[in-house]
């Protein structure tokens, strides 16, 4: 269980609790400071605060040791190598995902710049995913796919869900936000959140 | 021991050369380069600056004191590490803006500097300014560009780089590994210069000390090798400054929880 008590960031004064295989959706406008939420967890920013899995402190353990069980996936993803492959220690544990989310299987000895936008944005979730992190802060994770992609990436999250792993799921899409969340949590100018049962 | 010989100069003999300046002068006003004021300014500086540094050398050169000597060689230090800032667009916060760039090229010049002086010139004593001041002062310069490129890349490319460097903090990387790409770019740029003056050396460029060694009376080879002997002590004391200011510029840049902190660069002028 993913426990977050006091989160301060800029305006931002959050408290909240995940439970193990659950989805929540974070909703809000844009600007509202929900990426700044969703890196403040992953101790990617400075903040104040209390943020426990299962009762255990992330300052008890190094910050990369706590980011590989909370996986921050950035909206727009980075890459520090020239080709695909080069950002995963082994690709073919990375290639039944590929698949699921119907990228070609050759795409390893890709020169990044050959991907797509929407290519782009489901090769950082596939390298996310071969963490096999206990949560995922997703951030806008389907912006840039066309439907039929967009329904591969919620039924692969819907899995890992499925065996345990927790998720908030940044979105604006309201009809997706009822389709995979468990609860909504809608964030306000003021820098709180208020949940909704959706 | 071959006698030296050299044509000494009167300050009247100066005056021929410089009406070539003002040839410069009065082209840049027929042509509207408005160049003139920054000219006029450019060369009374160096007439000022470089008749007061032969006055302080003759009485370095006669005082031989390590206190006087060593005052000297820090105010060249800061002079050095003051360019290191003047070159940077983005800067390190605080102290750490002069600190950085002067901690380095101490370490780096200082330690090349005394390297020579005790292992293969041996002045008597080690410290004569004679050859600590003219020999740190080469070191100085080019370790100074090798530093100020390098903290200049590695900065700018922090900058540029964000999105990827931190996709592989997210994942789990170390703040080591997130920033290699960019130190490794940064090291090569702080490194270059010196490789391609090293490579271009006495066929596109006569190096000055070797001229002046030369004009002074020296045998051409004898002259060529004392250039070797600064131009690798230049390469050594570029690769150990570059090296401590681009490590220690992304440690800064970086935390202890292994963030990017990009907010600690200040765009402003240096505190």
């Amino acid at each position: 269980m993913l426990t977050v008590s006091g989160l301060k960031r800029l305006h931002i004064r959050v408290s909240f609790d995940l439970q193990d295989g659950e989805c929540v959706v974070l909703q809000g406008p844009s600007g509202v400071g929900k990426t700044l939420l969703l890196r403040s967890i992953a101790d990617l920013d400075p903040n104040e605060g209390a943020v426990k899995l299962d009762g255990r402190l992330r300052e008890t353990m190094p910050a990369p040791a706590w980011r590989k069980q909370v996986t921050y996936l950035a909206a727009e993803p980075g890459w520090w190598s020239d080709t695909v492959q080069k950002h995963f220690t082994t690709w073919d544990d990375a290639l039944p995902l590929v698949k699921c989310l119907r990228l070609p299987d050759s795409c390893g000895s890709w020169p990044i710049q050959r991907l797509s936008t929407g290519e782009r944005q489901r090769l950082a979730l596939v390298r996310a995913l071969v963490l096999q992190s206990r949560v995922l802060l997703l951030d806008e994770p389907t912006s840039a796919l066309d439907a039929a992609s967009v329904a591969a990436v919620e039924s692969v999250i819907a899995e890992r869900v499925a065996e345990g792993a927790s998720v908030i799921w940044s979105t604006h899409d309201d009809a997706q936000a009822r389709r995979v969340g468990s609860r909504i949590l809608r964030m306000n100018t003021g820098g709180g959140i208020e949940e909704c049962r959706s | 021991m071959p006698v030296v010989t050299y044509i000494p100069l009167a300050y009247g003999d100066l005056v021929l050369p410089a009406l070539l300046v003002v040839m410069d002068a009065a082209l840049s006003l027929v042509l509207q380069l408005k160049l003139e004021k920054q000219l006029v300014v450019a060369t009374i500086r160096m007439v000022v600056q470089l008749v007061l540094v032969g006055y302080v050398l003759t009485f370095l050169f006669a005082a031989v004191s390590p206190l006087w000597t060593a005052l000297a060689a820090f105010v060249m230090v800061l002079f050095a590490s003051r360019e290191i800032v003047a070159r940077q667009k983005r800067r390190l916060p605080g102290v750490w803006s002069y600190g950085l760039g002067a901690g380095c090229t101490l370490l780096a010049a200082g330690t090349v500097t005394m390297f020579a002086l005790l292992t293969q010139l041996r002045p008597e004593p080690w410290y004569h300014p004679r050859y600590a001041l003219p020999l740190l002062g080469m070191i100085l310069g080019n370790t100074m560009t090798g530093i100020s490129l390098g903290l200049d890349v590695l900065i700018t490319g922090l900058v540029r780089e964000r999105a990827a460097i931190e996709a592989c903090l997210a994942l789990g990387g170390t703040r080591y590994q997130a920033v290699l790409p960019v130190v490794r770019d940064a090291l090569r740029s702080g490194f270059t210069p010196i490789m391609n003056s090293m490579a271009a050396i006495g066929l596109v460029s006569l190096p000055g000390m070797m001229t002046g060694q030369i004009l002074a009376g020296v045998e051409p080879v004898d002259a060529a090798k004392y250039q070797l002997l600064i131009m690798f002590l230049i390469a050594g004391g570029t690769g150990l400054g570059t090296l401590a200011a681009v490590l220690g510029g992304a440690h800064l840049l970086t935390d202890q929880r292994h963030r990017l902190r990009l907010d600690r660069i200040s765009t402003g002028e240096p505190a």
